[in-house]
């Protein structure tokens, strides 16, 4: 039962975390634990069960995983411990994967969405003409939507945060502006918009119209999109803008063409 | 866990048995982190992979042992600095710690 309930979580995106007893007293013993539901199983006391199960769930909230150590009856405060045996728990988080969120069906999207599928992100492909946003152009895709950006921002912002993407590939103005306000209105760790050197400053004198113009929401924008590493194809493109993504999650300092000047492809 | 799940429902759904091996914690540089997941069934037959191929091997003969004794599980610890480094180290110098029990929950 255990099993099977971890199993039907993780295949449907739900938060849950398994802790297990590595070392001590009942080694082996499993216990599951899901927000807002009953807890599954036994560490083999209850009170364990209480303090590890609460200290998990908020392990899973931070999407960590990691080996906790309590006393036989869940006691943690040094004086407690002393002179027990320790159990030794492994607590693993399942969390939802990352979403990426793509917005323009053009050619670089199906490159986009095939790498972030192998990366392991949820991925959405949306855009507002409907003989491109189909099903059968990006079968990789877990959503395809027909629709403006701004709807789906409203809708889906909210759950959006730093493990998360934004990536805006459609060049066109009436797409891209509404796309980059309603992704500056989320707590969303990437946004990068496609785009030349020319066609980013065009579109930044429009943003400037519609009163994007704070210094603190345009370093947000990774425009042109990608690292410099001269990619010509779409799926060149793709890495770059992947590899771009997971260096700004981590902080590491990247050649990002934002960055550098000159030609994007050599 | 997630690239496991279908190989165990099959194996399961024919009355094998199965264990589960987790990387529980790594020192140094390790190759997989917390939660790779590899799982084995009675016939030897494994999904998943919890290193770069560098000590697979042992765990599959780890795993089969507990399920043949019916232990409840236990920790492995595989390193560079180990005696058995030459059999089954892991090249890049880091010392992985692996939970192998049989999934029987």
């Amino acid at each position: 039962m255990i099993y099977k309930t971890l199993a039907d979580r993780i295949r449907n995106n739900k938060p849950v975390v398994l802790l297990t007893v590595i070392d001590g007293p009942n080694i082996g013993a499993t216990l599951l634990a899901t927000p807002n539901l009953e807890n599954l199983g036994t560490l083999g006391d209850a009170e364990l069960d209480r303090v590890a199960a609460r200290d998990a769930l908020g392990e899973l909230e931070a999407g960590r995983t990691s080996v906790r150590s309590y006393g036989p009856s869940g006691q943690v405060t040094p004086e407690d411990l002393h002179d027990t045996p320790t159990v030794r728990v492994f607590v693993e988080s399942f969390s939802p994967p990352p979403q990426m969120i793509i917005f323009g069906a053009v050619d670089f999207t199906g490159a986009l969405a095939k790498v972030a599928k192998v990366l392991g992100y949820y991925v959405l492909v949306c855009d507002a003409r409907e003989v491109f946003a189909t099903k059968r152009r990006f079968p990789m895709a877990d959503e395809v939507l027909v629709t403006w950006p701004t709807p789906v921002l409203i809708e889906r912002g909210s759950d959006l945060g730093p493990r998360d993407a934004i990536c805006i590939l459609t060049h066109d103005p009436k797409f891209d502006v509404p796309a980059i306000q309603g992704a500056l209105a989320t707590n969303v760790g990437y946004i990068g918009v496609m785009g030349s050197r020319k066609t980013h400053a065009k579109r930044l004198e429009r943003l400037t119209e519609v009163g994007v113009t704070q210094q603190k929401d345009l370093a947000r924008l990774m425009s042109p999109i990608g690292l410099d590493i001269g990619s010509r194809t779409p799926e060149e493109t793709a890495i770059s803008i992947c590899a771009e993504i997971i260096g700004r999650r981590v902080g590491r300092v990247v050649p990002s063409l934002r960055e550098s000047t000159g030609p994007i492809h050599k | 866990m997630r690239e496991i799940l279908n190989d165990i429902d099959q194996w399961r759904s024919q009355n094998k048995r199965v264990a589960v091996a987790r990387v529980v914690d790594i020192e140094g540089s390790g190759p997989r982190d917390p939660g790779a997941a590899m799982a084995v069934n009675q016939d030897g037959v494994v999904s998943g992979s919890v290193s770069g191929g560098c000590v697979e091997g042992a765990v599959v003969a780890e795993a089969l042992e507990i399920l043949a004794s019916n232990s409840p599980g236990r920790l492995v610890k595989f390193g560079y600095s180990d005696d058995e480094a030459f059999a089954v180290g892991l090249t890049c110098g880091g010392v992985v710690h692996l939970f192998i029990q049989p999934l029987n929950w």
